[in-house]
């Protein structure tokens, strides 16, 4: 037992003491936590102008007059559907790949090329959110909006997205926990993530264990953490819901 | 036209799913200012429709509708500043459940009058006073009752200084001890003298307060007329049935 202890001793020691090997874990993490968000703020911005579109086609298309809006309007649909079933499907690591030997292929940022991918998948799935969010907003709010003297904009602005966002929180809340653990393939393209910082001290120091473990509980601590934090709001949320 | 005619509708159509359902089929109407007009008809006949289509929440399938002389079925027209001028009242009340009442009443006068805050709240609460709410300002629509919630939701329109007032079946959602404050409101706001348009089944309102009763059946106007010739002396067989259900 106090032999096995010693070896689990200088098996630490050797993965994140020397060299100060830790900081591949800890520059990692970095990395993991920065290309989440803003992943997933780049995702938000996307899935909410598709969601816009989707809905305002879904809503208003039949009943618009003829003329370049209703064009407009028909063209972005039509785009944001492509957009929509190619990122659903595809698997999210050959995205990656193809963001970072296709499109940046001449850029050696692996944080931007990370974002791009991860924030472009992650708009998909929010912009399903959001649409699912706006269309939950019973359709007598949008008409007492209106029938106020509010335009379409505003009446989405101040009526409609107010509600739709509170109902879709949890939602997104949850998109943020899956994109964490995602951005764990971000290591087939050469980005140091907190999953490629403990591969890094594998190859180095020829321990699985520890870095590996080390890795796992990370994420789950991360995973707990916001789980958490993701009930307390929705609890939250419930409260308000007078 | 005479001078004191506020809207005037001529040959309103809508249909639905391509012309198979008339909902509307061919309506004239002219209001007077100061008017208080009562819908009646089955359900199904077109009354909503036709309320709708007053504010254009349904665009026409044909016909025009003029609003102070103005031809709001012209798609040259801002339709947002004509609502302006016309509040409506819903069936379901449809207050912003995300805000409290004060935002409520004054969201719209704040934004589209750019009245100033104070100014707005000032005349969200003497308004408030006035339906005998005003210690309800800061509470949300759900802490409130239906009664309560459709005195507020006709606040809220008139906060807008409307030239005319749609109702669609004010009390229809409420429970029946909450109807009469509703009927109470609307009744001060006749007297008041606002022009008024209004689908109930509460035949004691417009037998009171109507200055012209109007009777729909099938997407037209059947009869139309004061309350005595409609209630005491129906001539349209339909009429006649429909009232002998009600009454
Ligand atoms: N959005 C719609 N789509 C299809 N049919 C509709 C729609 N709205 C109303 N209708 C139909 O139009 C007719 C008139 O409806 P409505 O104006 O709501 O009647 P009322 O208010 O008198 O009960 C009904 O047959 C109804 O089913
Ligand atoms: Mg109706």
């Amino acid at each position: 037992m106090a032999e096995f202890l010693l070896t689990l001793k200088s098996d630490f020691i050797k993965c994140f003491i020397t060299k100060n090997r830790w900081k591949f874990i800890t520059e990692g993490l970095t990395a993991t936590l920065k290309i989440t968000l803003l992943s997933c703020i780049m995702g938000i911005v996307i899935g909410l102008v598709v969601a816009i579109v989707r809905s305002t086609y879904d809503k208003n298309y039949s009943q618009m007059r003829r003329g370049l809006g209703k064009f407009l309007l028909a063209v972005g649909n039509f785009f944001c559907n492509i957009y929509l079933t190619v990122i659903r499907g595809t698997p999210v690591v050959v995205q990656l790949m193809i963001m970072y030997y296709i499109i940046f292929a001449t850029s050696s940022n692996g944080i931007l090329i990370a974002v791009s991918a991860f924030g472009i998948n992650s708009g998909a799935y929010v912009a399903e959110i959001f649409r699912s969010g706006i269309m939950s907003v019973d359709n007598g709010q949008f008409e007492a909006g209106r029938s106020l003297g509010f335009g379409y904009i505003s009446t989405m602005l101040y009526i409609v997205f107010p509600q739709a966002f509170k109902s879709v929180l949890p939602a997104l809340a949850n998109e943020f926990i899956v994109l964490l653990k995602e951005t764990s393939v971000a290591g087939y393209v050469a980005i140091k993530d907190l999953t490629k910082g403990g591969d890094i001290i594998r190859g180095a120091t020829y321990e699985t264990f520890m870095p590996l473990l080390a890795v796992a509980g990370i994420y789950l601590v991360m995973v707990i953490f916001f789980t958490k934090l993701v009930n307390i709001l929705e609890r939250r949320l419930r409260k308000s819901e007078r | 036209m005479s001078d004191n005619t506020i809207i005037k509708v001529n040959g309103l159509k809508k249909h639905f799913t391509g012309g198979t359902v008339k909902a509307l089929d061919g309506v004239d109407l002219e209001i007077k200012k100061g008017e208080v007009i009562v819908i009646i008809g089955p359900s199904g006949c077109g009354k909503s429709t036709f309320l709708r289509s007053l504010n254009l929440l349904e665009t026409p399938t044909e016909g025009e509708i003029f609003l102070e002389g103005v031809n709001i079925t012209d798609p040259q027209n801002n339709i947002n500043l004509h609502r302006q001028k016309m509040g409506m009242v819903f069936q379901q009340f449809n207050l912003f459940p995300h805000m409290t009442i004060l935002k409520n009443i004054t969201l719209a006068p704040i934004k589209l009058l750019r009245q100033n805050k104070k100014d707005a709240e000032e005349n969200a609460l003497s308004l408030l006073k006035r339906v005998g709410l005003a210690d309800r300002a800061n509470a949300y629509p759900s802490q409130l009752s239906g009664g309560q919630k459709q005195r507020i939701a006709i606040v809220r329109a008139l906060a807008m200084n409307p030239e005319v007032m749609l109702f669609d079946e004010p009390t229809s959602a409420l429970d029946p001890e909450m109807v009469g404050e509703v009927l109470e409101v609307m009744k001060e706001l006749a007297q008041e003298g606002m022009t008024m348009v209004v689908v109930t089944h509460e035949m004691g309102f417009a037998k009171e307060v109507a200055d012209k009763v109007i009777f729909m059946e099938e997407g037209k106007i059947a009869e139309t007329g004061s309350p005595e010739e409609i209630f005491q002396n129906p001539k349209h067989p339909r009429l006649k049935e429909f009232l002998g259900k009600v009454l």
